[in-house]
């Protein structure tokens, strides 16, 4: 098992039910580099007043550290096909679902209406099919987006190293791969059958990818399938274990909540919003450098009162079933997950602007890295 | 008035650009605070797109770019950088900005000195970014950089001159500019760089990140001017014991 993975597990049991008082989190607060103490402390914080609190210095660090600025992307599902079978999940396996797979023209025009729509970071997303949806597809995929967008990454299953450095090759410079729970036994649980059952392949996955050229990986849990604080704390532990083994790499992290998609399963826990709101603000004081990133899977409400405190990038405009772009579809139907925040990009863009930060969507332009 | 990378310039507050909320805010900042030098990350010169303009369009023709390297984590992707740099913003001013870490974000002074003098060669306005080490300042002397920015304390921080006896020697030493970049978090931490001897401050964070970094850029350049002006004038010595006259120098002068 990875280090981190233990540590995690040692703090939470030593820390089960420690409720630092209102006198401890301020004193954990003046510091400037919190322990792995304070963090597992930090997450049994459950009083309104000291979770604002923290917020008020998580709002700080993110200013100091990233300016008032927020990056744009949107997601392009380029096809649905997939072996597993997450008993979570309306695209795995053995559910009885139309299969699609976008052809590179397909591909060309959701891109060019992406990029109408002011977009110019995309993240390529695939489910789990080496056969339906090889490497060789996505790598093909990747290069016809990096001629349209300054900035594209991949959400797709784990690859080999030299896979990765392949794509690294072509210009792709990020990687976002969620855990889904770092809880083990859980996890097998959860993924009863098709490559996804291999943990550590996937746990390992950004470390090929930084390892091969990446410039990025965001990591996280699907917060919901298991115990949360300890998936936070693991996630937490996952990034800055990336941080230290990769230190010029951008390590972003994001805390996805559960949403139902296409199937009857219901999460053994669910997270509520100030439990959400605290996650992401413990994140920023323990990891001041860290990305914070926040899908569409949350309300606009939420999402308009996270980008104050914690937010560095943020989809916008999202369309979550394959071809959303280009062809006008029913938007729940075949999406892997709800999207909540509905709004188009031109929306989210004036809604930051209101805040007084400056929408970005260009992390690296094209060239100054990779090819 | 002082010379600069071979420019004649009125404003010694130079201002990045990376965490402004607003691009317009450079031309204000151009034409109600002075400011004529602006630091650009070129990993952010992004295209236009239909919601954003490129910073370039925002920086007035008179002023001057200084490209920014940072995202760079070696000297080969620095001078990749800078090329790419002058190639979209027709400047010749780099500011060389190499870090080996993204968690700290300090300066990497072999990398920096390997890519400086590749952009000396080059014809590079070459502004290193370093910490405040002699040797190495004197060094990038040496091979032909126009001025070294020492670091006043870590990027990002706000904790002002942190480290002022580092610092001291590299402005009394080199021949060169000095510019105090990063850490200056107020005004009056600017002004102490003045006094100190910098020839210029470059500030990001502090302004871009306040509540009206407009007014704020005005107040660092008053402040900015202010160090200056004492500077010249010669400041006075704090005394570490009082100097009131005593009967005993009589005896001890004779
Ligand atoms: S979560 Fe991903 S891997 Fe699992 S079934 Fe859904 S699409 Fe496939």
């Amino acid at each position: 098992m990875n280090g981190f993975l233990k540590e995690a597990e040692k703090l939470i049991k030593e820390y089960k039910d420690y409720v630092p008082s209102h006198k401890e989190v301020c004193r954990i607060l003046e510091k400037e580099f919190l322990t792995k103490e304070d963090l597992a402390k930090l997450l049994n914080v459950s009083s309104k007043e000291d979770i604002m609190l923290m917020a008020k210095k998580a709002q700080k660090l993110t200013r100091e550290n990233f300016g008032k600025v927020v990056l744009l992307y949107a997601p392009l599902y380029i096809a649905n096909y997939c072996q597993n079978g997450c008993v979570y999940c309306g695209f795995s396996y053995s559910k009885n679902y139309k299969r699609e797979k976008l052809s590179f023209e397909e591909i060309e025009n959701e891109l060019e209406k992406m990029k109408e729509e002011g977009i110019d970071s995309v993240i390529i997303l695939t489910g789990e099919d080496r056969i339906n949806s090889s490497f060789e597809y996505i790598e093909k995929a990747c290069s016809i987006a990096t001629e349209f967008m300054s900035e594209v990454s991949i959400e797709v299953y784990p690859l080999y190293e030299e896979e990765y450095r392949r794509l690294s090759n072509i210009g792709v410079v990020g990687i976002t791969i969620y855990q889904e729970t770092y809880q083990k036994d859980n996890y097998q649980k959860l993924h009863p059958f098709g490559p996804k059952k291999d943990f550590e392949f996937r746990l390992n996955a950004p470390e090929r990818a930084l390892k091969a050229g990446f410039h990025e990986a965001c990591v996280g849990p699907l917060l919901g399938l298991s115990e949360p604080r300890k998936d936070v704390l693991c996630a937490i532990l996952h990034a800055e274990h990336l941080l230290e083994k990769f230190p010029k790499a951008e390590i972003s992290i994001s805390f996805p909540r559960f949403r139902s998609a296409g199937t009857d399963f219901v999460p053994s826990y669910t997270v509520s919003d100030r439990e959400f709101i605290k996650f992401l603000v413990i994140a920023r004081l323990y990891l001041p450098r860290v990305g914070i990133v926040l899908s569409t899977r949350e309300s606009p409400l939420l999402r308009d009162a996270l980008l104050d405190v914690c937010i560095t990038k943020m989809s916008a405009g999202s369309k979550t079933t394959v071809g959303g772009y280009a062809k006008e579809k029913d938007e729940d139907a075949g999406a892997q997950f709800e999207v909540e925040d509905r709004r188009s990009v031109s929306e989210v863009v004036d809604v930051i602007i209101k805040k007084g930060l400056r929408p970005e969507f260009t992390n690296w332009v094209k060239g100054v890295k990779g090819i | 008035m002082f010379e600069i990378g071979g420019k004649i310039l009125k404003s010694r507050l130079f201002v990045g650009t990376g965490k402004l909320p607003d691009y317009s805010l450079i031309e204000k900042m151009y034409y109600e605070a002075g400011v004529e030098v602006f630091a650009v990350a070129v990993r952010r010169i992004g295209p236009n797109t239909r919601h954003t303009r490129n910073v370039l369009e925002y920086i007035p023709k008179d002023a001057v770019v200084m490209v920014n390297t940072s995202g760079a984590q070696d000297h080969r992707e620095a001078v990749k950088i800078a090329m790419i740099g002058r190639e979209l913003t027709n400047s010749d001013w780099v500011k060389v900005e190499i870090e080996k870490d993204t968690k700290y974000l300090f300066p990497d002074g072999f990398e920096t000195l390997k890519a400086c003098e590749i952009l000396v060669k080059e014809g590079f306005k070459v502004f290193p970014y370093i910490y405040p080490d002699l040797n190495l300042a004197k060094e990038l002397e040496q091979i032909g950089v126009e001025a070294v920015m020492p670091l006043g304390s870590p990027i990002g921080t706000n904790k002002g001159i942190g480290c002022e006896v580092l610092l001291k020697p590299i402005i009394n030493e080199v021949k060169i500019p000095v510019i105090i970049d990063a850490g200056i978090g107020r005004p009056s931490h600017a002004a102490q760089a003045m006094e100190m001897g910098a020839d210029a401050v470059l500030i990001n964070t502090a302004i871009a990140t306040s509540a009206d970094p407009l007014r704020m850029a005005m107040a660092f350049a008053k402040a900015v001017e202010a160090g200056r002006l004492a500077f010249e004038v010669g400041i006075l010595k704090e005394h570490e014991y009082a100097q009131a006259s005593s009967p005993l120098e009589d005896f001890i002068g004779g």
